[in-house]
């Protein structure tokens, strides 16, 4: 409650919003500028000749600039206006086989010098009680590089009167369709982000993300009911041309339900909320037992993220996580012997290089080319997610580039890629899938998740359920929410739709660690049907 | 100079009061000195020490706000910090909830700084480590734990003649033990003010206990069940349970705190008669700041008395529109226990489910707190006054509005650390024995 780091923004739905902020805030204008890329590569060979010098055999330095805004609003109200920079260097060294680090915000020469010496004098410290010197899987030095996110619009850049008048447009809107309350939010987010190694790596990324949530309550005072739906967007690797959306696109989905795939039309789904809000109050409450699930891919991620993303992550499998996150039931053996994680329709990929992904940039924290893999290859787990220093444990000689630190001051460790569910290769609509089905429940957008710390045992529920009955769609439903274990769920998946239907979602605040470091990544997938899962009622009465 | 002195943190506040231009202008200056290290399959993994201050200085124009915050302290650099939140609250638009600097305060002498916590060292840290790795190794037991020590202060001073200033202690230690072969896992948490207090060797020996304890778990079927919650587990579910505490929130009708018709709940009978819960900043066995984080005073409070709801929290802005008193939101939360230990609640329990810990929580109806997570590192069946056996983990869909309304007994109060993430705060509370818990399914995780 009183941790520094975190301020508080009043006026979400569940009352006091905490907001992770690392920096100092900033006044607007400053959002757009840059460091000097030749005053970075000085800094940098600084550290890396004082860490060399100091006795390190590698070194890794990262110069960062982290930006955000955060515009909050309610109804008529802004809430808070928030713009916050934090900016500094991380210093990170092996010696004595072993690894060490220190970071400071102070870049004059002398304060970065004297924090490559003390990320080796820690390194040597550590190494008297280290069991298993570290083992680097090698990457070729890259050169001078630059990368950046491919925007249209730097969101910085766009005037703050501007996004004040869009969200006030939402709410205005959502107000008008019949909503009680609605909260709207921009969060905008600039890593500016310098490496350099000992590899021979100068490696400068200009990388954004925007993400535009809402939540939109109807109440019926009477009653006492209230129901929320959140909006339908999804956090972006994009700037901020993705609220441009208009109606032409739009896609129109089973149900009534009108989502976006590549731009946002914030305003357009402001109003469908405030009617299916209210839809809510008086939707048939669902009868437990077991149902086919046809699974838009506004909810799909975040199935994918909790039952694939996390337990494939190979720090989670080797027990580096079981004081926090948890372990993994996807152990090594599990891989060598083919375990069948998924029916053969399931081709479950990660990468860091989708385009408009949240997890896309050229290299990652610690100077590795980024890439695509396989971690289920028709249905058979075949890899994990592994970083330098963990490829050797898989017999791989690669990282498969996905270490990332979410500040300068943080140390890079293993982190989740985007990992995503191949499209289905036969030709298949959502409206086709739904014919299919005898009875069953259509989910569309995320809700309430819970995982086990193996991750076997999860529940999910949604923002919006549809009966199908007898391949046709017949009502809005409530309460609710499906249980499954991993393994027999997606061994459950009979069919995906095809590529045209292929969209993604994701995660903004994805927490892992001890300090906790958030990362952001993204989950992409057709819409895909899971025969006979377990569904249970949430609604209870409190007399 | 992260930890600063009383003085040295007014003389920063005084040049920036003096510095704003603005109508008024609040300032938060806070720092700290954290150090931690982790280990992991019985070897340290990672471990640093961190320094860090942060000045936030809020300023208003008419009903016109802005925010800046700095980490440095020289007097060009509070210059600035001062005219850049200046420039924010001229670009900001009026607001209809604007409320005015905080009127002088009266806070609390609360104890929250403990000598010789403020001395842990890398050395200190280290032993800790080493004392949970090696006994762990010693009984071919795997540990991977967690210790972070702080010191920190906070000042606080506005334009209205206000200034405070305190430093602040804490030591927290996490430690899960997993046996070679996976099949049992055990956990243990300990936070305290005073690290001399702290004894790892003692408290890795109840993770130990409970991971040897939890091998070969048996498979019993899901339903309502009488349990036994140890604290760590009673706390997730009550901790989720006050984000509906808030006043605005309850009379806007979206909060199980809500009135039928309108209004709230507040002088209702909500739990059983034997539910209290309050909030005290001076209680030495969970001491907090005397105010929260916009400076207001926080002060000892009820909030659940004899199971009747007796506060919600008036945000400043709320509490004027609806003629009602605003206090500092609370920084600690503490329920009313009996003089049981966990084992004697076994001991009273014919058949049961004894708990160690929740997990992943998270809200699945937020008109009923129906809150849906799992079991976690050591839960046993109960029998005739006994733990039987251990059993597998389970999910469970339960309200804790229900779950304090079938209450049968409660145990002592423990200080815990909960709220999760960095978005945690102390509280005490007891072991609760429940009738009628709701699990919905078996989880093969260990």
């Amino acid at each position: 409650m009183e941790r520094r780091r975190f301020l508080t923004i009043a006026g979400a739905a569940a009352g006091t919003l905490l907001l992770p902020i690392s920096g100092r805030l900033i006044a607007a204008e400053a959002l757009t500028e840059t460091l000097d890329v030749a005053v970075k590569k000085r800094l940098a060979d600084v550290a890396l000749d004082a860490a060399r010098g100091a006795g390190a055999s590698y070194c890794d330095v990262r110069i960062g600039r982290y930006m955000q805004q955060f515009v909050v609003t309610r109804e008529k109200q802004v809430n808070n206006v928030v713009n916050t920079e934090s900016t500094g260097i991380g210093v990170r060294v092996i010696a004595n086989g072993t690894w060490g680090f220190a970071a400071t915000r102070d870049l004059s020469k002398d304060a970065v010098a004297e924090a490559a010496r003390t990320a080796v004098a820690i390194a040597k410290a550590n190494s008297r009680i280290q069991t298993e010197p570290v083992q680097l899987a090698p990457v070729k030095g890259a050169g001078e590089i630059s990368w950046a996110t491919p925007i249209e619009k730097n969101a910085m850049a766009v005037p703050l009167k501007d996004k004040v008048d869009l969200l006030l447009s939402v709410n205005a809107a959502a107000l008008e369709a019949g909503a009680s309350f609605v909260n709207s939010t921009l969060f905008l987010v600039n890593e500016q982000k310098y490496f350099a190694s000992t590899d021979g790596s100068y490696i400068d990324q200009d990388v954004h993300r925007l993400w535009a949530p809402m939540q939109v309550t109807a109440v019926d005072k009477e009653s006492g009911k209230f129901r929320t739906r959140a909006g339908l967007s999804t956090p972006v690797g994009m700037g901020y041309e993705y609220l441009d959306g208009t109606a032409a696109d739009r896609i129109e989905l089973p149900g009534g339900v009108e989502i976006y795939s590549k731009r946002y039309d914030m305003v357009a789904d402001a109003r469908a909320a405030a009617k299916q809000a209210q839809q809510k109050l008086k939707a048939t409450s669902v009868k437990p037992g077991k149902y086919d699930l046809v699974l838009d891919p506004t909810h799909m991620w975040l199935t994918i993220h909790e039952s694939v993303g996390h337990p494939l992550e190979l720090d989670r499998v080797l027990g580096y996580e079981a004081n926090y996150a948890g372990t993994s039931f996807a152990t090594l053996d599990k891989r060598d012997a083919g375990f069948k994680y998924g029916s053969d329709k399931v081709t479950l990929f990660a990468d860091k290089v989708q385009e408009g992904s949240l997890g896309a940039v050229a290299y990652d924290d610690e100077g590795v080319k980024t890439k695509r893999w396989d971690l289920v290859k028709d249905g058979v787990l075949v890899n994990y997610q592994a970083i330098r220093d963990q490829a050797h444990v898989i017999g791989e000689k690669e990282s498969h580039g996905c270490c990332y630190a979410d500040s300068w001051s943080s140390v890079q460790f293993q982190r989740m890629a985007n990992v995503s569910l191949a499209a289905g290769k036969d030709e298949l609509s959502v409206e086709q899938m739904i014919e299919g089905v005898d009875k069953g429940i259509y989910i569309v957008g995320a809700g309430s998740f819970s995982i086990d710390q193996q991750r076997y045992n999860a529940q999910f529920g949604g923002q919006l359920f549809f009966a199908i009955e007898d391949g046709k769609i017949t009502e809005q439903i409530e309460d609710v929410a499906y249980q499954m274990r991993t393994p027999e769920f997606w061994n459950a998946c009979s069919a995906i739709c095809d590529e045209r239907d292929y969209r993604m979602g994701g995660s903004f605040f994805d927490g892992k660690g001890q300090p906790p470091q958030i990362s952001a990544v993204s989950h992409g997938s057709a819409t895909a049907r899971f025969d006979g899962i377990n569904v249970i009622n949430t609604a209870r009465s409190l007399g | 100079m992260s930890i600063m002195t009383e003085s040295q943190a007014k003389a920063i506040l005084d040049k920036v009061i003096e510095l704003s231009k603005a109508d008024e202008c609040s300032a938060f200056l806070g720092g700290e000195r954290t150090g931690n290290i982790r280990f992991a399959r019985n070897a340290v993994s990672t471990s640093g020490e961190v320094s860090d201050a942060q000045l936030v200085v809020q300023v208003a124009f008419g009903t016109r706000s802005g925010t800046a915050t700095t980490n440095s302290f020289d007097d060009a650099s509070l210059e600035r910090v001062v005219r850049a939140a200046e420039n924010l609250a001229k670009l900001a638009p009026e607001s209809e909830e604007f409320m005015p600097a905080l009127d002088k305060q009266s806070y609390m002498d609360t104890k929250t700084f403990q000598k010789g916590t403020d001395e842990v060292d890398p050395a200190f840290r280290a032993s800790a480590a080493a004392d949970s790795i090696e006994s762990c190794k010693k009984e071919k037991l795997v540990a991977a734990g967690f210790l972070t020590d702080s010191r920190t202060f906070s000042a606080f001073a506005n334009s209205n003649g206000n200034f405070a200033y305190q430093t602040n202690t804490e030591l927290d230690y996490t430690c899960t033990v997993r046996t070679e072969d996976d099949t049992g896992s055990g956990w243990v948490a300990r936070n305290l003010g005073d690290a001399k207090q702290f004894d790892a060797k003692k408290d890795i020996a109840t993770a130990m206990r409970k991971a040897k304890g939890s091998v070969e778990a048996k498979a019993i079927e899901p339903g309502k069940y009488t349990v036994i919650l140890e604290p760590a587990a009673a706390s997730g579910l009550i901790t989720f349970m006050m984000f509906g505490f808030d006043a605005r929130q309850a009379d806007e009708g979206r909060s199980f705190l809500a009135k039928k018709g309108g209004g709230n709940r507040i002088g209702e009978q909500v739990f059983d008669e034997r539910v209290d819960l309050w909030t005290d900043p001076a209680d030495p066995r969970a001491p907090t700041l005397p105010w929260d984080q916009t400076g207001q005073a926080r002060k000892k409070m009820p909030i659940i008395e004899k199971g009747k709801v007796k506060y919600l929290q008036y945000s400043r802005y709320w509490a004027q529109k609806q003629e009602k008193e605003s206090h500092g939101q609370p920084g600690n939360l503490i329920m009313a226990g009996g003089d049981k230990s966990t084992e004697e609640l076994v001991k009273g329990t014919r058949r049961g489910i004894l708990v160690t810990r929740t997990w992943y929580i998270r809200m699945v109806d937020p008109q009923t707190v129906l809150l849906t997570g799992l079991t976690r590192d050591g839960t046993f069946y109960i029998e005739d006054g006994e733990v039987k056996y251990p059993i597998k983990n389970m999910r469970f869909n339960e309200s804790p509005v229900i779950m304090l309304n079938n209450i049968e007994e409660l145990g002592i109060p423990e200080r815990l650390q909960v709220g999760g993430g960095q978005n945690q705060f102390l509280a005490l509370i007891p072991a609760l024995k429940v009738r009628d818990f709701t699990f919905t399914s078996l989880s093969d995780a260990v």
